[in-house]
C-alpha cells in the first residue's frame, strides 16, 4: 500500500520534469541548437501513438483474447512502410500551404472550405473525447489501485465522491500543464519544439516502466517466458488464448476481423489528430521519415514484448481475467514490490500525459480555427484589416479549447466510462477518425475529388459510425432502451444497427467499419464525380496532387489588385507585428526587392501572405480574411485551367532546358575525356618513337665510328680491324632484328598480323624450338631438358607465333645461364582448362627493380654488358601472341634460383577476345 | 702527360670505339659503364673532361651533370653529352642543367673531336 501523498507526490514530481524537459527544449530551439531536430526525437514522439490503452488495455486484451491485441501495433508498423511515399508527400503539401491540423489539411484541398474544416473537427471532437475520457480513467483507477485499500483487488468499486473530485482536479492540472505545453508562444504558427521533446522523454519513460514490470513478471514471479506458457498450456481454459481463435473466444480465426483491426490502426496512426500533429506538423526535415520508418516500430515491438507473459501472470496468479487492465499495477503491488508499482503508475501516467496533451493542442488549434474563427470572421470588426493585434485572442481561444476538452473528457469519463473496457472505447475513437482516410488520401491523389463529394462522403461515414457503433455502445451502457438494437427502430430488422440490411457474421467494430466506409467512399467518389469542381478546388487539386519537391513552387491561382499596404496591417493583426515584418523581410529578399515597401504584390506574394495566415487561423479563415481586404477578380474553372497549362508548359520548357543542359555538359565531359585520351596516346606513341629512335641509333652510333675511324686510317693493323668488322655486323645484325620486330610488333599491335589458325600440337612446337636452339646452346655448355606431358590435345592456334614465343623464352634463358654449367628446362603441362608452358633457368633471376616492368617495351633487364644483342622487344611481342589466343604469360616468383617464364593458353579463349582490345600502340596492358 | 678523359656509355660496343678514337687523340681515357661508376671516377681521377651519355643505368647522365655543377671540386669539368634521343627537349634540358656541348648519336668522329679539341682549348 502506497501513501495518497507519495503517489500525488511523484505524481506532480514526474509532472514537472517533464516541464522541465518541455522548458529545456523551448531554450535549446531559442537559441538555434535544436534538441527534437533529429530523426530520434522524431520517431521517439510519435510513440505518443501509445496511451494508457496500450499500458493497460493490451494486457487486457491479451488476458481475455490472446494476440488479438496485435492488429493495432501491426496496422502502424504496415502504415510505416509507406511513409516515404505518403506522409512525404503529406508533410509537403503541409509545410508548403502551411497546414497545421488535419481539420485544415482536408479543408484546404477542397477549396479551403470553412464547411468541410468544421465537419472534421466536429467528427473529431466527438470521436476523441471518450478517448480522453479513457486516459482520465486510467490514471484514476491506477491511483485507487495504488492507494486503495485492497491492494491487489479492484480499483474500480471504490469510485467515491471524493474520487470524483480527484479526477477532476487531475484533468483541470492537466489542461493547465497542456495550456503551458502548447500555447505558450504567441507565436502561434511555429512548431512545438519543447512539446516534442517532452513527448519524446514521455515515450522512453513508459516503455521502461513497461519492460520493467515485464521482467518482473516473467523472471520474478515466474521461470521465463517458457514455464510461463507451460502453465498456461496446461490450464484447458487458459491455453485456448494460445490459439489463433476469433476475438470472443470462437474456433475458426476471424479473418476479416483480424484485417479490419490492422486496417483501422493503420488509418489512424496516421489520422488521429496528435498522430498528424507530431508526424506532420511537428516534423523538422522530411528525411526523419526514413529513420522513424523502422525506429517506429521497432519501438511497437518493444512495448508489446511483454504484453502476453504479463497477461498470462496475471491469469495464473489472480485465477480470472476480472480486471486485468489493472495486471499492469496489481501484480508488482500484490508482490508486494512497491517502488516498482510506483513506477509503473508513472509510465501509465506518462502514457496517458502524453496523449492528452498532444490530442488537446492539436485538437484546441482545429477548434480554435475551423469552428470559433468563422463565427468570429462574420463580425464586421473582425474582418477589417485595421483594428488591435489578435494573436492574444487566438491564444486565449486555444486555451479555452483545451480546457473545455479536457472537461468534456471528465464529463464522459464521469457519466460513462465506468460503462466500458477500455480497449473498446480507443477503438471507437479509430473508427471515427479513419473517416478522414477516404477525403484526405483521395485529395493527395486524385484531382477529382471535390468539396461535395468530400462533404457527403464525410456525412455518410460519420452517420453510419454513430449509428453501428457510438449508438449501440452507449445503449449497452444503459443509457436508453436497447430494444432498437434487438429489433431495429420500429421494428425494422433490416434497420438493427449491428447487423444493418441483414448483414451478419461480423463483429461490431468490423461491421461498422465495412458500412462507415463503404458509404464514405462510396459517397465521395459518387458525388465527385457527379459534380464538376469549382476554380478554387481545381486549383488546391492542382496543387495538392502535384505538390512536387520543396524546390519547386507551383502556379500562383489569385488574380486582382493588392497591396503590401493592405497585406501587411492584416498579417500584423494575426501573427504579430514583429513576426509579419520579418515574413515581408523575407519574402522581400527572396524576390530581390529593396525594401518592404517595394515588394510587388503580385499572385504569387497574395498566396504566400495568405499560407501565413493559413499558419495561424487555418486556410478556410485565411482565404475569408484575404478575400475581404483585397480587391479580387473571381477565378473561373477555364482561368484555372489555362494557368495550370502555362504552368505546365513553363515546367515542361524548364525541363527540357535541364535537359538540353544535361546533354551539353554530358558532351563536353565526353569531348575533354576523348581529348585527354588522345593526347595520353599521343604521348604513348612519342615515347614508342623516342625508344626506337634511341635503340636505332645506338647500333648506329659504332657502326659509324668505326667505319669512319677504319676509313681514317688505312694502316690500321690487321686485329684491329677485324675486331671492329665483328662489331660492325654485330650490330647490324641487331638493327635488322630490331627493324623486323618493330614492324612486327607494329602490326599485331594494329590487328594487322597474319594469323594462319590451325590444330596445334605445341609439344611438337616445343620441341621445334629447342632443336633450333639445341647448336647454339650445346657450343655455350648449356644443357637443355624437356618435361612434356605428351600426348597433348590439339590447340587451335598459329604453330609459327607459338615457335616464336618459345624461341624468345629459350633466348632469353640462354643469355642469363652461366657458361659453362648453364641449365634449362622445359615443362608442359594441361589440365581441362588450359596448357601451360614453363621456361626455367638457372641464371641470376630478374632483380626485383625489374620485374614489374619486365614485358614493357623496350626494358630490359640487368646493365647492357650482359645482354649482348637483346631489343627489349622479345616479351612484348611474345605476350601480345599469348594474349592474342587468351591466353597470359608471367614471370614466375615461387620456383626459387633462376626466373621462370611460363604462358598459359585456354582451350577455349574467353568470348571478350583481350587480343582486339590491343590495337593502340602504347597499350601495354 | 697527356690530358685525362673520362668516357662513360653503358654500351660496350660504343666504349669501344669511343676509347680508340680518344687515344688516337693522344688523350689518357678513362672508362665507365654507368652514371655511378662515372662519378667515382670523376672524384677519384679528376678528368679534364667527360663524354657522358645521357641513358646510363644507376645513374642518367642528366643526374651525374647536375651533381657535377653542384659540386665545388668537380663543378670546372667540362661536359659534352652525347645522346641517342634527338629530340629537342633533351638539348635544352642537357644544356639548362650546366652541359658544355651536346651531340647527338650517331655523330661524326670528326666532328666530335672538333668539339673535344674546342672544348679543351677555351679558357678555364
Amino acid at each position: 500500500m502506497l501513501s495518497p501523498s507519495l503517489v500525488i507526490g511523484a505524481s506532480l514530481a514526474y509532472l514537472l520534469l517533464l516541464f522541465g524537459v518541455a522548458a529545456w527544449g523551448d531554450r535549446r530551439a531559442a537559441a538555434g541548437r535544436s534538441v527534437v531536430g533529429n530523426a530520434w526525437a522524431y520517431a521517439l514522439s510519435m510513440a505518443v501513438y501509445c496511451t494508457a490503452w496500450t499500458y493497460f488495455g493490451s494486457v487486457g486484451r491479451a488476458a481475455t483474447t490472446g494476440v488479438w491485441f496485435l492488429p493495432i501495433y501491426l496496422g502502424p508498423t504496415l502504415a510505416m512502410v509507406l511513409a516515404w511515399t505518403v506522409l512525404r508527400k503529406m508533410i509537403r503539401i503541409a509545410r508548403r500551404w502551411r497546414l497545421t491540423s488535419i481539420a485544415d489539411f482536408v479543408a484546404s484541398r477542397y477549396g479551403k472550405s470553412p464547411m468541410l474544416a468544421g465537419l472534421v473537427t466536429l467528427i473529431t471532437v466527438v470521436g476523441i473525447v471518450p478517448y480522453i475520457a479513457l486516459q482520465l480513467k486510467a490514471i484514476a483507477t491506477g491511483y485507487g489501485l495504488l492507494t486503495g485499500p485492497s491492494g491487489g483487488g479492484d480499483g474500480l468499486g471504490s469510485a467515491g465522491l471524493w474520487w470524483q473530485d480527484g479526477t477532476f482536479y487531475a484533468a483541470l492540472l492537466l489542461a493547465g500543464f497542456t495550456m503551458m505545453f502548447g500555447t505558450r508562444h504567441l507565436d502561434s504558427t511555429e512548431r512545438h519544439e519543447g512539446m516534442v521533446a517532452a513527448i519524446a522523454f514521455e515515450s522512453l519513460v513508459k516503455l521502461l516502466a513497461f519492460l520493467a514490470v515485464g521482467v518482473f513478471v516473467t523472471w520474478g514471479m515466474f521461470g521465463g517466458p517458457r514455464d510461463l506458457f507451460e502453465r498456461v498450456a496446461a490450464q484447458p481454459d487458459l491455453a485456448r488464448l494460445l490459439t489463433l481463435g476469433g476475438d470472443g473466444g470462437g474456433t475458426a480465426f476471424a479473418w476479416g476481423q483480424w484485417f479490419a483491426l490492422t486496417l483501422l490502426s493503420m488509418l489512424s496512426v496516421i489520422f488521429l489528430p496528435r498522430q498528424f500533429q507530431v508526424i506532420v506538423v511537428e516534423n523538422v526535415d522530411e528525411r526523419h521519415l526514413k529513420r522513424a520508418a523502422w525506429v517506429f516500430p521497432l519501438y511497437l515491438w518493444l512495448i508489446n514484448l511483454f504484453v502476453l507473459p504479463i497477461a498470462f501472470g496475471g491469469l495464473l496468479f489472480f485465477g480470472s481475467a476480472t480486471d486485468a487492465d489493472a495486471f499492469v499495477l496489481s501484480l508488482p503491488l500484490a508482490q508486494g514490490a512497491l517502488w516498482l508499482a510506483l513506477a509503473a503508475f508513472i509510465g501509465g501516467l506518462s502514457a496517458a500525459t502524453g496523449m492528452i496533451i498532444v490530442e488537446a493542442i492539436a485538437v484546441s488549434t482545429m477548434v480554435c480555427n475551423d469552428l470559433v474563427m468563422p463565427v468570429l470572421l462574420r463580425t464586421r470588426r473582425f474582418r477589417s484589416r485595421h483594428g488591435g493585434d489578435l494573436t492574444r485572442l487566438l491564444l486565449a481561444i486555444r486555451r479555452a479549447a483545451i480546457l473545455g476538452i479536457l472537461l468534456l473528457g471528465y464529463v464522459y469519463f464521469h457519466l460513462a466510462g465506468e460503462a466500458y473496457a477500455l480497449v473498446s472505447i480507443g477503438l471507437i475513437s479509430f473508427a471515427a477518425v479513419a473517416q478522414f482516410a477516404p477525403a484526405a488520401l483521395g485529395g493527395m491523389y486524385w484531382k477529382g475529388g471535390t468539396r461535395r463529394g468530400a462533404l457527403a462522403g464525410l456525412l455518410a461515414g460519420f452517420v453510419l459510425w454513430a449509428y453501428t457503433l457510438m449508438l449501440p455502445s452507449i445503449a449497452k451502457s444503459g443509457w436508453f432502451p436497447d430494444a432498437f438494437l434487438l429489433h431495429g427502430p420500429w421494428g425494422l430488422a433490416l434497420l438493427k444497427p449491428e447487423a444493418l440490411f441483414g448483414l451478419t457474421g461480423l463483429d461490431g467494430l468490423t461491421h461498422s467499419l465495412f458500412w462507415s466506409l463503404l458509404a464514405n467512399v462510396g459517397a465521395y467518389v459518387g458525388v465527385s464525380l457527379w459534380r464538376a469542381p469549382s476554380a478554387l478546388e481545381a486549383s488546391q487539386a492542382a496543387l495538392f496532387v502535384d505538390v512536387g519537391d520543396a524546390a519547386h513552387a507551383g502556379p500562383a491561382f489569385w488574380r486582382g489588385r493588392a497591396s503590401v499596404a493592405e497585406l501587411l496591417p492584416l498579417a500584423e493583426r494575426f501573427l504579430g507585428a514583429a513576426r509579419a515584418r520579418r515574413l515581408f523581410a523575407e519574402w522581400a529578399r527572396l524576390t530581390g526587392a529593396a525594401r518592404v515597401e517595394d515588394i510587388r504584390a503580385d499572385a504569387a506574394f497574395v498566396q504566400y501572405v495568405e499560407a501565413q495566415l493559413a499558419g495561424a487561423i487555418g486556410s478556410a479563415s485565411a482565404r475569408v480574411l484575404v478575400s475581404s481586404s483585397v480587391q479580387e477578380e473571381p477565378l473561373a474553372l477555364d482561368d484555372v485551367m489555362r494557368i495550370l497549362d502555362e504552368a505546365t508548359q513553363l515546367r515542361a520548357h524548364s525541363r527540357a532546358l535541364e535537359a538540353q543542359r544535361a546533354s551539353l555538359q554530358r558532351a563536353t565531359e565526353e569531348l575533354r575525356a576523348a581529348n585527354e585520351q588522345l593526347k595520353s596516346l599521343d604521348r604513348l606513341k612519342d615515347d614508342f618513337m623516342s625508344s626506337v629512335t634511341h635503340e636505332l641509333r645506338t647500333p648506329l652510333t659504332s657502326i659509324r665510328a668505326l667505319s669512319e675511324m677504319m676509313a681514317d686510317d688505312p694502316a690500321m693493323a690487321a686485329d684491329q680491324r677485324q675486331q671492329f668488322l665483328g662489331i660492325i655486323v654485330a650490330e647490324t645484325e641487331r638493327l635488322s632484328r630490331l627493324v623486323n620486330q618493330v614492324l612486327d610488333l607494329a602490326r599485331i599491335e594494329s590487328g594487322h598480323a597474319d594469323w594462319a589458325d590451325e590444330d596445334v600440337d605445341l609439344a611438337a612446337v616445343v620441341r621445334q624450338a629447342a632443336g633450333s636452339m639445341a647448336e647454339a646452346l650445346r657450343e655455350q655448355g648449356c644443357t637443355l631438358t624437356l618435361d612434356l606431358a605428351e600426348p597433348v590435345p590439339p590447340l587451335r592456334a598459329d604453330a609459327d607465333r607459338l615457335t616464336q614465343v618459345v624461341l624468345n623464352l629459350l633466348g632469353n634463358a640462354a643469355k642469363f645461364v652461366p657458361r659453362p654449367g648453364g641449365e634449362i628446362r622445359v615443362t608442359l603441362r594441361h589440365d581441362a582448362d588450359a596448357v601451360r608452358v614453363a621456361v626455367q633457368d638457372n641464371g641470376p633471376g630478374v632483380p626485383p627493380g625489374d620485374r614489374a616492368r619486365i614485358f614493357d617495351k623496350f626494358h630490359q633487364a640487368g646493365d647492357a654488358a650482359s645482354r649482348p644483342g637483346g631489343t627489349g622487344l622479345g616479351l612484348p611481342i611474345s605476350r601480345q601472341i599469348v594474349e592474342h589466343f587468351g591466353g597470359s604469360i608471367r614471370l614466375r616468383h615461387d620456383t626459387g634460383q633462376g626466373a621462370c617464364f611460363e604462358f598459359r593458353l585456354p582451350w577455349q579463349p574467353s568470348i571478350e577476345q583481350p587480343a582486339e582490345q590491343h590495337h593502340s600502340p602504347g597499350d601495354k596492358r | 702527360m697527356s690530358i685525362p678523359i673520362l668516357i662513360a656509355d653503358d654500351e660496350p660496343n660504343i666504349l669501344v670505339s669511343l676509347e680508340f678514337l680518344m687515344k688516337r687523340e693522344g688523350y689518357t681515357v678513362l672508362l665507365a659503364r654507368d652514371g655511378q661508376e662515372a662519378l667515382d671516377l670523376l672524384r677519384s681521377e679528376r678528368p679534364r673532361l667527360v663524354l657522358l651519355d645521357v641513358m646510363m643505368p644507376r645513374k642518367t647522365g642528366f643526374e651525374v651533370c647536375q651533381e657535377v655543377r653542384h659540386d665545388d671540386a668537380l663543378k670546372d669539368t667540362l661536359i659534352l653529352m652525347l645522346t641517342a634521343k634527338g629530340r629537342e627537349t633533351d638539348i635544352v634540358k642537357g644544356l639548362a642543367l650546366g652541359a658544355d656541348a651536346y651531340m647527338t648519336k650517331p655523330f661524326s668522329t670528326r666532328e666530335l673531336v672538333q668539339k673535344v679539341r674546342e672544348l679543351l682549348g677555351s679558357p678555364g
